[in-house]
This record gives C-alpha cells, structure tokens and sequence, in this order.
C-alpha cells in the first residue's frame, strides 16, 4: 500500500510521471477502440505485422530528422499495400503474404536503425520506455487520439458494416478496400503512438487484449469499443505504476496486467460462461 | 425488367457458362435452379457486379445494372458470417438503411421505424434486442430478409435462402417475396429442392453451364428439361412420383 501512496505523490513532484500517465491514458483509449475492429474483422496477425513494419519507418523518421508519424505511416501503408496485393495478385494466402512481407519490413528496419544508431535507442523503440516521453510526443500522441476519434465517430457505420459483413457492404457500392486501407493508416499512427509505452514488439498486446477483454462481457459494438478504451487505460496505468514502483520495463508491465485482466475476465464474464461449460463437459 | 445479354464468365480458363441470354421480369418471382456447379452462383455474382465478365453485360430498363446497384438488395448465404459479431437484431437489420444514408448521415428517426416495421414484418419484434448468434436458423435467415426489406430495393436476389431453416420461416419469407411480387420488383431466388419449384416461382430458369430453358415455371419444369441439367435417373423419379399422385 505505501507504493501506492509513494507512486502518487511522485506523481505530484515528476513532471515525467505525469507526462507518463497521460500518455498512458491516451495510448489505452486510442488502441482499445482500433484494437476493437481489429479483432473483429479478424486481423490480429494483420495488427501485428503493421505494428512491426513501421520500424523502417522510425528509423528513417530519425535519419532524416522529421516526424516520426510520417516515416511510420509511410512504411506501414507500403507493407499494407504490398500485403494486400501479393495475396490478391498470386494464390498465395493472406497470412502466409502477411508473414513475408512483415518480417521483410522488420529485418529492414533493424539495419536501418543500426546505421542510425547514435541517435535512437533500439532498446526503447522494442520495449518502450514510457517514463521518457517528451513533450512533443505528448503531443503527437494528443493528434493521433483526435485522429483515432474523428476517423470512428464519422466512419462509425462503414467500419460497423464492412466489419461485420463486407459482402453485404460491396452489394450497396461501398468501397470496402478504402475502409480497410483507412483503417490500416490510423492503424499505423496508433502503434507509432503505442510504440512509446510498450514498444513495437508488444503493440499488438495494446491493439487485441483489451478489445479481446471487452468482447467477452458485451454484445454491443458500441459498448465493446468504450469498455476496450477502458480496459486499455486501466492496463496502461496500472503497467505504469508496476513499471516506476519496482522498475519493470513499461511494455511488458503493462501488457502483463492487461493479459491478468483477460484471465479474470475469461473465467469470470456471463458471455463466456467457463463454469458452464465446464460442468456440461464434465457430465 | 432485368436483361442478360450474352454473358460469358470464366475462371482462369475454363468458361463457367457462355453466351448466357436471359431475363428475368418485374412482378414475378424467378427461381434458379440447376446442379451443383451449374454457374448459378456465379449468375448472380455477374448480376451484382462481384466478379469480372468476359464477355456480354447486364442491364436493369435499360440502365446498365452498375448505376442501379443500390437498387438491389442480396440476401447471401448465412455460412460465411461471424455470428458471435457484437451486434443484435434490431442494429443489422438497420444496417439495411446504410447504402440509401451514403457517408456521413446516421440512421434516424425514420430508419429506426422502417427497421422496426420491417423486423414486424417478419414476425421477430420480440428478438430484436438478440444478439444474432442466438437465433435459430429460419429466425436469422428472416432477419437477413428484413435487412432487405429496408433496403426498398426494386431487384431482390436471394441465395438458397430455404437451407436449413423450419417451415414456419419458410412460409414467413414466402410471404415477403409475394409481397415484393405485388409491388412489382424483380425477385430472384436460388433454389435447391426441385419439389416445390412450381409451388414458389413463377418463373423459372434452368441452367447448366448455360441456359437449358427459362419461362413460366409450369412450362419449363418438364422431365426433358430436368433431364438435360440433372440426369435421366432424377427427372423419372420426379416426374413418375407426379404422375403417381395425380
């Protein structure tokens, strides 16, 4: 209990703390409501390729001394693209296409980070370090959550419907591949965002866990995007707290609680009913 | 009145169907029948603009059928949906409202009350708070119909829509399509059992990697006919079981 109390009253003189936890509670939100669509449409190994195929572009981003939003972006809708188009232009299939061009990306980032070694710091960009954002990321981080909020409240209908049934959507003239593509790129800013707290190896923890968590206590859309938003906060902050109290690395801290959360929920949600089917097994 | 002028589809290389001529009229309800991989999935596919044809076009009055695709509503095959999808009743069959909103509009006041209206249509007011998932078959697969309902669309196409569902939803969007019929829209439907073929369509079109007949049901459901699309074996059983009865 008194680390309890310790972490918030230095959270009352660190400046680096605050600007922690409000990172923290930014990435939560922003990658629990992406993550949400994420898993619906089936797309968690798709998540996870993005997140690691923006390496290249944080590196470059460093090399060249602009944002790093623009190299990430820029790299994770390349690999979106060429994903989409070896799996559709050969008989090859979308996962096998996925694992090709996503560990090509990650390979070339690495290379390229170690030719720009002297001004990143590998072990962060892999594992986070979110007690070292910076007043800019807090403000990139701030962009990327309007972006995240704009692009679903306005799209909220399409992403519903192309989510749940893209045949349906493709019958009324919707073009269903500029949603995907959509979604890819704000997929792309989330994990640069996330990249910040638990580093890129562990994005894809941020974008599925959560939304995994919601998904088995509601049946609504709606409900399922704000309780993952809220999922995500609670392991952010919590990971945070775990991460300044004993010293952990934030990234896996933070997906360990969200992962705990998972646990709890998977034994103890009505929808999911474990006790159930486990007596109905047992009979 | 829905026109296929020369249609010719091909995967790779091999032609599913050639030269496909049919049409299919206002005011009635169509049925397609013929044997697995006979194209009929494919027909419709050409229809609604899914796939790439070789060859020929599809034309709705005159209009190529691409600038009235809002005008048709499809009612798929229900195996390829993800059922545990966080959505009830009443939400998918607004989704049916979406393609006339276009972007940036939100369903109202009046897209709720079609979706009620239609969901009361099929008798399935009392489910619409359900998730879909824990739905029967027929219940799901009249859901799908009241999506369509909403859609108000003048061309309707229906995927084997009797598989697998109770007789009580059967008759339920029976009900509709006649309805539709009454309004003079276009109905299609993809059909499997050739037992009530005659009782369902009006019209009816056969086809076998092209078109073996198409007219009034009654005219082209014959033993030569079946036996063309079929085989010799199902068209004797079938029409000797007829003769039998009368």
């Amino acid at each position: 209990m008194t680390s309890i109390i310790e972490f918030f009253n230095a959270l009352g003189k660190y400046d680096f703390l605050q600007s922690a936890l409000l990172t923290a509670i930014m990435v939560g939100i922003m990658s629990g409501i992406i993550g949400s669509f994420i898993i619906l449409r089936g797309m968690s190994l798709m998540g996870d390729a993005i997140s690691h195929a923006v390496l290249p572009g944080v590196a470059v981003a460093y090399m060249l001394g602009i944002n790093i939003l623009i190299g990430a972006s820029l790299f994770g809708v390349l690999a979106a693209l060429l994903i989409g188009f070896v799996a559709s232009r050969s008989k090859i299939k979308t996962d096998t296409s996925i694992g090709v061009v996503f560990s090509a990306f990650y390979a070339l980032g690495f290379i390229l980070i170690s030719m720009a070694e002297s001004s990143t710091n590998l072990h962060h960009i892999l594992f986070g370090n979110i007690l070292a954002v910076s007043d800019s990321d807090i403000m990139t981080t701030a962009v990327v959550l309007g972006i995240v909020i704009l692009f679903v409240v306005t799209f909220y209908k399409e992403l519903l419907v192309t989510s749940f049934d893209e045949v349906y959507a493709k019958t009324y003239g919707l073009n269903v591949q500029v949603i995907h593509y959509a979604l890819m790129l704000v997929l792309t800013l989330v994990t640069v965002s996330a990249l910040q707290t638990v580093g890129i190896i562990l994005v894809v923890a941020m974008l599925i866990t959560p939304a995994a968590t919601a998904f088995l206590w509601t049946d609504k859309l709606g409900t399922m995007l704000i309780l993952s938003a809220v999922m995500g906060v609670v392991s952010s902050m919590t990971g945070l707290y775990f991460s300044y109290t004993f010293n952990w690395a934030s990234g896996p801290a933070i997906v360990l609680v969200a992962a705990l959360l998972f646990a709890l929920s998977f034994i103890f949600s009505p929808k999911q009913n474990f006790f159930k089917l486990k007596r109905s097994v047992s009979r | 009145m829905l026109t296929v002028k020369n249609l010719t589809v091909a995967y790779d290389d091999t032609p599913v169907f050639s030269d496909v001529a049919v049409n299919f009229n206002a005011g009635k309800i169509t049925g397609i029948i013929g044997p697995n991989g006979a194209g009929k999935s494919t027909l419709i596919k050409a229809i609604l603009n899914f796939i790439k044809v070789r060859k020929g076009n599809v034309d709705y009055n005159g209009q190529s059928i691409k600038s009235v695709q809002k005008q048709i509503a499809y009612v798929e095959q229900r195996k390829d949906l993800d059922l545990n999808f966080p959505i009830d009743v009443f939400d998918l069959v607004m989704t049916g409202t979406y393609g006339k909103l276009g972007l940036f509009k939100n369903p109202g006041k009046l897209e709720k009350q079609a979706s009620h209206d239609a969901l009361e249509q099929v008798s399935l007011n009392e489910f619409s708070k359900r998730q879909i998932g824990n739905l029967s078959g027929g219940q799901l697969q009249r859901v799908f119909v009241a999506r369509a309902i909403v859609q108000e669309a003048e061309i309707i196409i229906l995927d084997e829509p009797f598989v697998g569902i109770d007789l009580q939803s059967e008759t339920a969007i029976m009900n509709i399509l006649k309805q539709w019929r009454d309004e003079n829209k276009t109905i299609i439907v993809i059909h499997h059992d050739l037992n009530k073929v005659t009782k369902y369509f009006d019209d009816l079109v056969i086809l076998n990697h092209g078109i073996v007949d198409f007219g009034p049901a009654n005219e082209v459901y014959n033993s030569k006919n079946i036996e063309s699309a079929f085989s010799a074996d199902l068209s004797s059983v079938l029409f000797q079981e007829k003769e039998g009865v009368q």
